[in-house]
């Protein structure tokens, strides 16, 4: 059985169709990764999978349980074992790095608050901001925020992580940093569902690509397949720009 | 004038026009504070009420936005007049004072509901998203997230908002109510001089509001700025 399995999702925003019926599988412990042209969808995918964007049509099936996304219920389960990075990192503003990454659990999933803390403390340290808990969000770099994002939501313990362009505003350094502490997760064997501009990292760390096009899945494979011998013309020609780049 | 002044103070400053103007004074400041607080609690619940996503609260949506609407706009004499005789024909016996502090609390409500909207509003949309995306009920997502990101942005128009809101209890004379500005005009009637009445009437209110500003200030720097010292 799948561990995720997408279902002919479709989505607009206003009147714009963003997501013309994505069906899509996940095994467990999978990364998959979305890549294609600005607007093709993906991040509106990502959006629509942790129940932020009611989709027109279509359902996820969790280990099997569907999930309907017009269901509260259900979906307050789904993002019970999702957790989700943001392009924007959208960090709580008003608390501190610490307080950002133990509110969730200690608040919502209702744990031990010491423990909670000793994790948190753990996870951040893992990501190399060990000396900044009592910083607020606006006095750290892209990159920390970026870095505590992710502690964030591992502190969740998700089933299943989305990460939504989690280096497109950093400076290259700072896309290592970030990379570094995703491979590092990768290890982990967490089912992840990654949109990505980095095809070199992409490539390294996925097991399966997936290529979007005008919110439709175009081609979907082994990383080597679709870089070095796509089949759809679209594909082609992404993957040809792109690496030309 | 100052002749005048003088010879009549002590008279004017006698121990009944003392009680006479402490009873007024008690009265504009309960109308004040009564509207104040339940208007600020009552307002909370109507701009929490506006935020809400789902279907079966659309009537209490509506209710509520029909509510802010109405009563930013009706006069606040109007509504004292609209109370004080729907009361009249329902044939209940109430005060004027009850009137009184019934309409105050809905002007109070539709005001500051708008207010506290305005700054929910403010709070970034990527903060309630990842609010949601954790699981966090509404109230939840206003408690620890948003209120403590929006409080700078509703504290100055909600004092502003009391201050005029002090001095409009004055319309409550209107319909009998013993406060302030009756008071003032009592006194004047019998005689003793405008400047010495509506002087002193004026230092009461002014001895109302000032420790709201200084309260408004307070929470500014204690509230406003709580996460970015």
């Amino acid at each position: 059985m799948r561990h995720v399995d997408i279902v002919d999702l479709a989505a607009s925003y206003a009147d714009t169709p963003v997501l013309d019926g994505i069906t899509l599988g996940i095994d467990r412990g999978q990364i998959v990764s979305l890549i294609g042209p600005s607007g093709s969808g993906k991040s509106t995918l990502l959006r629509v999978l942790m129940g932020l964007l009611p989709p027109e049509r279509g359902h996820v099936e969790l280990d099997g349980e569907r999930i309907d996304y017009g269901k509260r219920d259900q979906v307050r389960r789904l993002r019970d074992r999702f957790a989700i990075v943001f392009q924007q990192y959208n960090l709580f503003q008003n608390m501190t790095v610490l307080n950002n990454v133990t509110i969730a659990p200690v608040k919502i999933k209702k744990r031990d608050r010491g423990e909670v803390e000793r994790e948190a403390k753990e996870l951040l340290a893992k990501v190399g901001l060990a000396d900044k808990l009592a910083a607020y969000p606006d006095e750290l770099s892209g990159g920390q925020q970026q870095r505590v994002a992710v502690a964030r939501a591992l502190a969740l313990k998700p089933e299943v992580l989305l990460l939504d362009e989690v280096t497109s505003s950093l400076d290259p350094e700072l896309v290592k940093e970030v990379l570094d502490t995703i491979r590092l997760l990768a290890n982990e064997g967490m089912t992840m569902l990654i949109v990505s501009h980095e095809m070199g990292f992409v490539r390294e760390v996925s097991a399966k690509v997936v290529f979007m096009d005008a919110g439709r899945v175009v081609e979907e494979g082994a990383p080597a397949g679709i870089f070095d011998h796509p089949q759809e013309a679209r594909t082609q020609e992404f993957v040809e720009k792109i690496l030309r780049h | 004038m100052w002749q005048r002044l003088t010879e009549e103070a002590p008279q004017f400053f006698g121990y009944y026009n003392l009680v006479f103007l402490a009873e007024a004074a008690f009265a504009t400041f309960a109308l004040s504070a009564v509207g104040c607080v339940l208007g600020f609690l009552l307002g909370f619940v109507i701009a929490v009420v506006r935020r809400t996503l789902a279907w079966e609260l659309v009537p209490l949506r509506s209710l509520a936005f029909l509510f802010t609407e109405f009563f930013r706009r009706v006069p606040f004499l109007v509504t004292l007049m609209l109370v004080f005789f729907i009361f009249q024909a329902l044939g209940a016996n109430i005060s004027v004072f009850t009137v009184a502090l019934i309409s105050v609390v809905l002007i109070a409500t539709a005001f500051i509901a708008e207010i506290i909207r305005a700054g929910l509003e403010s709070v970034h949309r990527n903060q309630w998203d990842a609010a949601a995306a954790m699981n966090f009920s509404l109230w939840q997502t206003i408690w620890y997230v948003a209120m403590p990101q929006a409080w700078k942005i509703v504290i100055p128009p909600a004092f502003s908002f009391f201050i005029l809101f002090i001095k409009d209890t004055a319309l409550a004379s209107q319909i009998g109510v013993l406060e302030l500005t009756y008071a003032a005009k009592v006194l004047n009637n019998k005689g003793f001089s405008a400047v010495l009445v509506f002087g002193s009437v004026l230092v009461l209110y002014f001895a109302l509001s000032y420790p709201l500003t200084r309260l408004g200030m307070w929470m500014e720097t204690r509230l406003a700025t709580r996460g970015h010292r």
